[in-house]
C-alpha cells in the first residue's frame, strides 16, 4: 500500500524534497518505517529520536499505518 | 485603572470589535509582556503588542542590529546599523505608542537571569534564534507558570503553538519539551544565518504569535494551545498537529526530573563537547601557517555571491559543486576549508574525507573568527 512520508526543515534536504511517496506492505507499524526510512536516508540518523506524526498526530512507534496515510518528520527549527 | 479619551480614540478599532470592549482594552494596559529577541520574529511581536497598548514591554537582545537583518528586521533603519537593538527599539517604540511602557535589557537571557526577569512579566514571546535559549526560555515559563508564545523560522517555514497555558480545568497546555523532548545534534538545526530566510516570513509569524499573545491577554477566542501550526510559504501549505502532554516531561511530567534552569548549551551540544574539534584550526594557527610561508591550499566553500562581498584568498569551490569539481582539489597537499562560520567547511570535508582526502583542516569559526582575531576590516555578514 501506497503512504507518503512528509518533510520540514532539514528533513527536505535529506530526503530532496518535501515529501515521498512509499510503498509499503500493509499493517506496517511507524516504527518500522522509520528503520526503513533511516537505512534508506543515513542522514536521517541526527532526527532520530524525533517523535513522528501521522496526519495531524503525533504518535508512539507502535501506531499502525493504513493506505494513504501521511507520515510527518518535524524537527525543530531554530531561527527567530 | 481607567482609560483616558486619548486612549479610547487610540485603541477605538479594536474596543469596538465583538468581545472586546473597554474590559479587553484594560486587561491589555495592566498586562507586562516580554519579548525575548529583538529580530525577525521579535520586530513584528513588538510593533503590534506596543501598538495595541499592552501596558508594560520588556525586550532583551544583546545583539547590535546588522545590514543583513534589514531584509526582515523592518522595524530597523539603515542608519541604525551598528546600534543596540533593544534600545534602538524601544526608542522607535515609544514614538508609536508613549502610553506604553519600555524595559530594555541589553544583556543575554542565560539560566543566570531568566527567573529574574521572567518572573516580572505575565507572558513571554519567544523570538530567540538559537535552541538553547528556546529550551531556556520554555523551563523557565514553566518553573514560574507563564504562558509563551513560541514561533521559530527556517528558509521559508514557520512553527507556532501556545505552551504552558493554563487551560479553564486547571491543567497547562502542552510545552517545547513535550514537542521536542530532546534537542537533534547541532549540525541538524540551521540558523537564519547559515540557513536564509524568507522575510515576510517572518513578518507572518511574528504577527501571528502577538495576534495569539493578545487574544491570551484579553481573554478572547481559541488559541493555539495543544496544536502546533506549520506553514510552508514557499508552497503555501499549513498543517496543524494536535500536542499532547508528554507524561514523562522532566520539568513537567508525572515525575519531574528537572527542578531548576541548566546548562542549556552544553544541553544542546549534546554529549560530546569540551574537547577541542579534531583537525580544527583556529584562525591564529591558520595566520601562523601562512606567515611561516608554508601555506596550505586554502578552499573557501561559499557560495559565489558570498565570495565577492569577501574572501582571504581561498580557492572559491561552494560546497554545492564540491563533488562535480573534486578534480580541481589537490590531494597531495594540506588543505585548509573555511566558509562563513564553519559550519559548511565541515560538511565539505566530511565529503573530502570519503573521497580519500586527507591532512584536511577545518579553519574554526570560518571568516567570522578571521575578522575577529586577524583582519577587521574584512567586512563580514
Amino acid at each position: 500500500m501506497k503512504i507518503e512520508i512528509i518533510a520540514y526543515g532539514i528533513a527536505k534536504d535529506i530526503i530532496n524534497g518535501p515529501s515521498l511517496s512509499m510503498d509499503i506492505v500493509e499493517a506496517l507499524d511507524v516504527g518500522t518505517v522509520r528503520k526503513i526510512l533511516l537505512s534508506n536516508y543515513p542522514a536521517l540518523k541526527g532526527l532520530a529520536s524525533l517523535q513522528l506524526a501521522v496526519n495531524e498526530e503525533y504518535v508512539s512507534d507502535d501506531f499502525v499505518l493504513k493506505e494513504n496515510d501521511e507520515v510527518v518528520i518535524i524537527p525543530p527549527v531554530s531561527g527567530g | 485603572m481607567t482609560l483616558s479619551k486619548e486612549e479610547l480614540i487610540r485603541y477605538n478599532r479594536q474596543i469596538i470589535l465583538p468581545g472586546f470592549g473597554t474590559e479587553g482594552q484594560l486587561k491589555l494596559k495592566a498586562s507586562k509582556v516580554l519579548i525575548v529577541g529583538a529580530g525577525g520574529l521579535g520586530s513584528p511581536n513588538l510593533q503590534y503588542l506596543t501598538g495595541a497598548g499592552i501596558g508594560t514591554v520588556g525586550i532583551i537582545d544583546f545583539d547590535e542590529i546588522s545590514l543583513t537583518n534589514l531584509q526582515r528586521q523592518v522595524l530597523f533603519d539603515t542608519v541604525d546599523v551598528g546600534e543596540s537593538k533593544a534600545a534602538v527599539a524601544a526608542a522607535k517604540l515609544e514614538k508609536l505608542n508613549p502610553e506604553t511602557a519600555f524595559q530594555v535589557y541589553n544583556e543575554q537571557l542565560s539560566a543566570a537571569n531568566a527567573m529574574d526577569i521572567i518572573g516580572g512579566y505575565d507572558l513571554v514571546i519567544d523570538g530567540s534564534d538559537n535552541l538553547p535559549t528556546r529550551y531556556l526560555v520554555n523551563d523557565a515559563c514553566v518553573f514560574l507558570g507563564k504562558p509563551l508564545l513560541y514561533g521559530a523560522i527556517f528558509r521559508y517555514e514557520g512553527q507556532l503553538s501556545v505552551f504552558n497555558l493554563l487551560h479553564e480545568d486547571g491543567a497547562r497546555g502542552p510545552n517545547y519539551r513535550d514537542l521536542f523532548p530532546s534537542p537533534p545534534p547541532p549540525e541538524m538545526v540551521t540558523s537564519c544565518s547559515e540557513g536564509g530566510v524568507f522575510g515576510a516570513l517572518a513578518g507572518i509569524i511574528g504577527a501571528m504569535q502577538a495576534n495569539e499573545a493578545i487574544k491570551i491577554l484579553a481573554g478572547l477566542g481559541k488559541t493555539l494551545s495543544g496544536k502546533l501550526l506549520l506553514f510552508d510559504s514557499h508552497d503555501f501549505s499549513t498543517r496543524i498537529l494536535n500536542l499532547k502532554v508528554n507524561t514523562d516531561n522532566p520539568v513537567s511530567g508525572n515525575n519531574p526530573s528537572i527542578f531548576s534552569l541548566i546548562d542549556y548549551e552544553a544541553f544542546c551540544a549534546g554529549p560530546v563537547t569540551s574537547k577541542p574539534e579534531e583537525g580544527a584550526l583556529s584562525a591564529t594557527q591558520l595566520k601562523g601557517l601562512m606567515d611561516a610561508g608554508t601555506p596550505p591550499y586554502l578552499l573557501d566553500v561559499r557560495e559565489v555571491h558570498e565570495f565577492e562581498i569577501a574572501h582571504i584568498n581561498g580557492v572559491n569551490i561552494p560546497l554545492s559543486e564540491l563533488n562535480e569539481r573534486i578534480l580541481e582539489i589537490p590531494s597531495d597537499q594540506s588543505i585548509v576549508v573555511h566558509c562563513r562560520s564553519g559550519v559548511r567547511s565541515k560538511k565539505a570535508i566530511d565529503l573530502l574525507k570519503d573521497k580519500g582526502f586527507n591532512h584536511l583542516k577545518n579553519l574554526e569559526g570560518g571568516l567570522l573568527a578571521w575578522q575577529k582575531a586577524i583582519d577587521p576590516s574584512l567586512e563580514v555578514y
